[in-house]
């Protein structure tokens, strides 16, 4: 393949994983806007969502997108209200201490994993894509006629993947509506700006923080559950969504939601090249390096304010 | 009516009030006087249910507010002016004044009625909080409490830092809301800024009530302000 058609490729595939990152990175980027609790334990909440996926449609017969609606509405919930219950049973009773959250989370992080692992075990299981066609794309050369339109070989994607991206495009299109516009948004960003004040306004600064818990630990679920039908439920996985969310949020600048999509565009896109290029190894060890960079010579991150 | 009733409050394990009882009454600016850090401020988060209470008790209308969850205090119609203003600053004067309507589900009415005693917010609805003056900020903040239709209405150094035209439309607004019923609590450090409008006086001197008596007393006899402001 030609080095263009071969760019639409790796563009194609960075533009997946730009759009599960958006998500993941989301969850956690809000979490911390919101409640300044940094969250070690968000790639297990990804991780639940997928193993959740994997259950959900193995129970349910029929075609594969019975299943898998069941659970893209399922996995995220349940998802939402274990982090939620974590949030009352845990990070409220230490009071969202820095040192003793950070601690805490990754307590929440082995406790999940090491579940799974017993319940799920240590294998990788697939789920059924809902829809899974080939799309061929065409690409344009100049030959001896003019421009002419080809269809290389090995050029495609396919109908899921473009699915994936314009299905997290709808999802934080929708929550940047809700934060923005509604009441429920408008609670959420004044406990962000002093919830001290907000609360001397009425607002249940706990319960504020609790569902925001639980909504950051969602968004990480329906990233994982969008995945898992190209990539496979395993009870390790949250690894790197973890570390590369955290990354995205550093770089966008903590708590800047903007920024932490420019950022996940950024990384995902840059990702996706590399990895087709040269090595995935080596797309996570530059995202890496930017990081390093980021910290040493713009610490807020991109559209990061500094702390007031 | 608001009684405070002997409270022992501390900021984690450093205690900051020793025994304060204080009561506001409706219709009466009660203006609290004190030097830097004697437990002003302190007092004032105590009200909103910020700061737990090693002892004592606060009641609105014999209902003992100390005794529920910091944030159904405002619901309860008081309305809090921090410190500093303390706005969201990265919100719009509109959402600001959202914040506080929604507090006591206010209808529609009350924010044309706050946007009437502050005509200047009307025009600067859609811009955000951090971009107002340093006067313009006091009035949402007020404003802000206002929304609450407050039964209690509770002022903390609210003209800090404001130019003296600004300082009168505060200070009118405040005697309005007294001259409607409204219990009026005030913090102030500028005794002058004060003593002309307030009904009672109650001297703070490390974290303890030192004396309460009516401002008319005071202004005829002015020696207790040197006494405990040393001023």
């Amino acid at each position: 393949m030609d080095f263009g058609p071969h760019l639409l490729l790796a563009s194609l595939e960075g533009a997946v994983t730009a759009a599960i990152l958006a998500l993941t990175a989301m969850g956690l980027s809000i979490v911390f806007g919101v409640m300044r609790v940094v969250n070690v334990a968000h790639g297990e909440f990804y991780m639940l969502g997928a193993v959740i996926a994997w259950w959900v449609t193995s129970l349910v017969g029929g075609h594969p997108a019975i299943g898998f609606v069941l659970a893209l509405g399922i996995a995220p919930l349940v998802v939402g209200l274990m982090a939620a219950a974590a949030d009352k049973l845990i990070l409220q009773k230490i009071n969202y201490d820095p040192d003793r959250t950070i601690v805490a989370t990754i307590g929440l992080m082995y406790i999940i994993q090491q579940t799974t692992l017993m319940t799920f075990g240590p294998d990788a299981r697939p789920v059924q894509p809902p829809f899974n066609t080939r799309l061929a794309l065409p690409w344009f050369e100049y030959g001896e006629s003019g421009f002419a339109m080809v269809w290389p070989w090995g050029l495609s994607i396919t109908s899921y993947k473009l699915f994936v991206i314009v299905a997290a495009v709808a999802i934080l299109t929708t929550l940047w509506l809700v934060i923005t516009r509604s009441k429920i948004g408008l609670i959420m960003r004044a406990t962000q700006l002093d919830s001290e004040t907000a609360q001397a306004f009425g607002v249940p600064v706990d319960r504020v923080y609790m569902w925001v818990f639980g909504l950051g630990a969602g968004l990480a679920a329906v990233g994982a559950v969008l995945v898992v039908p190209i990539q496979q439920a395993h009870y390790l996985m949250g690894h790197d969504p973890l570390l590369l969310a955290f990354i995205t949020v550093i770089i966008g600048g903590l708590g800047s939601l903007p920024g932490t999509i420019i950022a996940a565009i950024l990384i995902g896109m840059s990702d996706g090249v590399i990895s087709v290029f040269f090595s995935p190894t080596l797309a996570k060890i530059i995202a890496t390096l930017v990081v390093a960079m980021v910290l040493a010579f713009r610490p807020q991150g991109l559209l990061g304010r500094s702390v007031h | 009516m608001l009684e405070i009733n002997d409270i022992q409050v501390a900021y984690g394990r450093v205690q900051a009030l020793f025994g304060v009882s204080l009561t506001a009454k409706p219709g009466e600016i009660l203006c609290i006087l004190g030097r830097n850090g004697a437990g002003k401020t302190t007092i004032m988060k105590s009200i909103m249910g910020l700061l737990p209470l090693m002892s004592g008790s606060i009641h609105l209308d014999g209902e003992e507010i100390s005794a529920l969850p910091a944030h159904k205090i405002p619901t309860r119609r008081v309305g809090y002016v921090p410190q500093g203003r303390r706005l969201f600053s990265e919100l719009t004067v509109a959402e600001n004044i959202e914040m506080g309507m929604m507090t006591c589900k206010s209808d529609e009415d009350t924010r044309d009625w706050v946007l009437d005693i502050f005509p200047r917010l009307r025009e600067r609805l859609q811009q955000q909080a951090s971009t107002l003056s340093g006067g313009e900020q006091q009035m949402l903040a007020t404003a802000r409490a206002l929304c609450l239709r407050p039964k209690v209405l509770l002022l903390d150094e609210p003209t800090e830092g404001l130019q003296p035209s600004m300082i009168e439309q505060i200070r009118q607004v405040v005697v309005r809301m007294r001259d409607d019923g409204v219990a009026v609590i005030l913090v102030e450090q500028r005794v002058d800024a004060v003593l002309s409008i307030a009904d009672q006086v109650a001297f703070i001197e490390h974290g303890q009530t030192r004396e309460m008596l009516a401002a008319a007393e005071l202004r005829a006899d002015p020696q207790k302000i040197h006494q405990y402001l040393g001023v």
